[in-house]
């Protein structure tokens, strides 16, 4: 009895300690460098020189490596997540700004804003095996869960185009709201939300048949319409709830992710930006791009704990655990 | 015959190519005429030959955007077609709108001055027609003078002159010297600095009228030691929309003082300065193709075939009055690279813009500036709002 009272204590303790190893990167795009913050701590850890304007960044799916876009030296970087050594470099094309990694973790798709394609990387081989042409400027980028899709979002063209992830051809294209930005599927892969940053608004589509299923708006009092320009989507594994960074209205807003309803707005930092979920989805962090920091939000509270100085610009969020 | 079945089978095969790619947009392809229309311009005097005339201006922006509706229009089934008509300077441009363009085209890009716009706009042929004035920054146009078959794409002077004075209230630069040219732009860019002063509670406490010679080595060395001595004030204003002295007026004033309006700190569209909200793909996109920097015709060119493009992917048609509906619906949002949904203003035709506050080699801010507040959109506070406006469209 005492045994397994201790045994349940020391997993207790296992587990909490896993949850304060738990490590937050941030790329920071005016600093040229990379944030790594202790969230349970609340802390800044240290702020480590990455490359050339670093926007976009993926974790490897066993958490060994950091993908980071550097926009101004035209490459996506290997980092090594624990010493921070750049491992290689992966040809992304000129400017990479979003990118999406495989579940697999071995095909990376990359947006080349500048000339309207898709970029397929072999990350093993570090080489481009294909160039996908899509609408102008595509930005939001993603690869549903079960590795049956991966969308890419053109913000000039206001479409999504489904790629079938085995051949790399476009099957479908769906027009979208104006200016569409990111894209997320649920952890079932069977809905797809994105953002449309003009319009204010979020739509989200069944990933079947690719029809809409809901639009949703925002109000917020106080501000006005123009100001709501949603980015960053995510959506908790159970499809509880959805978050969605409003951009200059400086607010995240809380999706009841079954009945498709606003259910609470939240205060956050200037220019909210994107979005990432603790492993345990009891937080989430948001990158704020004006205030030059990043909210912490317990999810169990719906309120907003923490915000902790980044360096200027944050951009994207990991989070390794 | 062997032939013929071929081809039949050809075109068969293509048409299942496209059906399975596109299943959603199987049908034909739905066509869009648009006509550019400009005239060659003299080339003015300058004042130095730091900045190159450019020939093309909004032409090249037009192409960008045509280029970009033709994009979309892979994947939707559209076809956008520009052709471009350039009057010569001695030509005449009524003689090529009725032969070139009436009954050929819907959607028109004008490239022209005021006068001649409602010129056009006021043919019977224009009737049914939509023309996009992509030149013209008259406030007249946007009141008494507005033509309902005309929506204007870059921001009229009482929209500059209120961004202008929403950064100098915000600085605090609350007494202007008003210094205005001799030209009949400047006394118009004038009269909206006036009423944006009286707008946002500013006070002229000198005007004065440039009297001295457009030469620089007399106007530099002496005349505007002179010509600026008058009481204090915190910021010198400036309307000189040709360029002809305003430029020498920075660091010769008698005192100290910011200069703001046509020259030091402009109001514009779009600058080469401007590089947030994605401005610096379309900047480097413009540059790929024009060899050039994006003008405001150029950005007011692309914006009008991208409204229309936009219109024409949303309404599923290219029928004149559902385009021009939807264009001035409140579900038309277009992207300008700003940092705000575009919209058409309902009653007067005026795109709804930021106005880009820039020096010559910086972006200083971007109206309408934090903290002025509208009840339904803050870029309402720029320019004509509904109430202010004067324009009363008759029903074509």
């Amino acid at each position: 009895m005492i045994k397994k009272t201790s045994l349940s204590l020391a997993i207790g303790l296992l587990c909490l300690s896993n949850v304060s190893a738990e490590s937050v990167f941030v790329t920071l795009e005016n600093d040229n460098a990379l944030a790594v913050v202790d969230p349970i701590a609340g802390k800044l850890i240290k702020t480590i020189p990455i490359g050339q304007r670093p926007r976009g960044i993926a974790i490897s799916p066993d958490y060994k490596l950091l993908y980071i876009a550097t926009s101004d030296d035209n490459t996506i970087k290997i980092i090594d997540a624990v010493t921070f050594k750049e491992l290689g470099q992966l040809p992304s094309g000129k400017d990479p700004e979003t990118f999406a990694l495989n579940p697999a973790g071995n095909r990376i798709y990359v947006s080349n804003e500048d000339n309207s394609m898709v970029t397929v990387i072999d990350v093993a081989k570090k080489k481009a095996i294909k160039q996908i042409k899509v609408g102008v400027e595509p930005e939001g980028i993603t690869v549903s869960p079960d590795n049956r899709w991966l969308v890419s979002a053109s913000e000039t063209t206001n479409m999504l185009h489904w790629i079938d992830t085995k051949t790399n051809t476009i099957i479908e294209n769906t027009l979208v709201d104006p200016r569409p930005r990111a894209v997320s599927f649920t952890a079932d892969s069977q809905q797809l939300w994105v953002s449309s940053e003009m319009a204010g608004s979020v739509m989200v589509l069944d990933a079947n048949n690719q029809q809409l299923i809901k639009t949703i708006k925002f109000e917020i009092s106080g501000i006005t319409a123009d100001k709501i320009q949603p980015v960053g989507v995510v959506i908790d594994k159970e499809r509880h709830r959805a978050y969605v960074a409003l951009g200059p209205a400086n607010r995240v807003a809380v999706i009841n992710a079954q009945t498709l309803e606003v259910e609470k707005i939240l205060l956050v930092g200037q220019r909210v930006w994107n979005l990432a979920f603790s492993p345990d989805q009891k937080r989430l962090y948001t990158t704020n791009g004006s205030s030059n920091d990043m909210s912490i939000i317990d999810l169990d509270s719906q309120t907003v704990t923490k915000s902790i100085g980044v360096g200027t610009y944050p951009w994207g969020v990991v989070v390794k655990p | 015959m062997m032939r013929k079945s071929n081809r039949l089978l050809i075109s068969f095969l293509y048409l299942l190519l496209i059906s399975t790619l596109h299943p959603a947009y199987a049908k034909a392809k739905l066509n869009i005429n648009i006509a550019y229309l400009s005239q060659e311009q003299k080339i003015p005097l300058q004042l130095s030959n730091l900045d190159p005339f450019v020939k093309n201006k909004g032409l090249k922006g037009a192409e960008l955007g045509i280029a970009d509706d033709n994009t979309t229009g892979e994947f939707t089934g559209q076809q956008f077609n520009l052709v471009t008509f350039v009057v010569p300077i001695e030509g005449n441009i009524v003689d090529t709108f009725n032969k070139d363009i009436a009954n050929k085209f819907q959607y028109v890009i004008v490239n022209l001055n005021a006068e001649q716009l409602n010129t056009l706009a006021d043919l019977p042929a224009a009737k049914n027609m939509l023309l996009f004035d992509v030149a013209t920054l008259d406030d007249a146009l946007r009141n008494e003078q507005c033509r309902s078959n005309v929506l204007h794409l870059l921001p009229n002077r009482a929209m500059r002159a209120d961004a202008l004075a929403q950064y100098m209230l915000k600085k605090r630069w609350n007494k202007w010297f008003l210094v205005i040219g001799n030209s009949p732009e400047d006394r118009l860019y004038a009269e909206a600095l006036k009423r944006s002063a009286k707008r946002f509670g500013m006070k002229i406490v000198n005007e004065k009228t440039w009297e001295h010679t457009y030469d620089a080595r007399k106007t530099t060395q002496s005349d505007i030691a002179v010509f600026t001595q008058v009481d204090d004030y915190d910021v010198l204003v400036v309307a000189d929309d040709h360029g002809e002295f305003g430029e020498y007026l920075d660091y010769r004033t008698w005192l100290a003082r910011p200069i703001i309006g046509t020259q030091g700190l402009i109001a514009s569209a779009w600058h080469k300065t401007h590089e947030q909200w994605g401005a610096i793909q379309m900047q480097n996109r413009f540059k790929d193709k024009a060899g050039r920097w994006m003008e405001e015709q150029d950005y007011g060119a692309y914006l009008a075939t991208r409204a229309l493009g936009e219109a024409v992917t949303r309404s599923l048609s290219n029928q004149l009055n559902l385009i021009k509906a939807y264009l001035l619906s409140p579900a038309f949002a277009l992207n300008g690279y700003t940092g705000a949904p575009l919209s058409f203003r309902n009653w007067d035709g005026q795109l709804r813009m930021p106005v880009l506050l820039a020096a010559p080699r910086s972006l200083v801010a971007v109206a309408p500036i934090e903290g002025f507040l509208h009840p339904k959109t803050e870029l309402d506070t720029l320019g004509f709002d509904q109430a202010e406006s004067h324009c009363q469209w008759t029903p074509q």
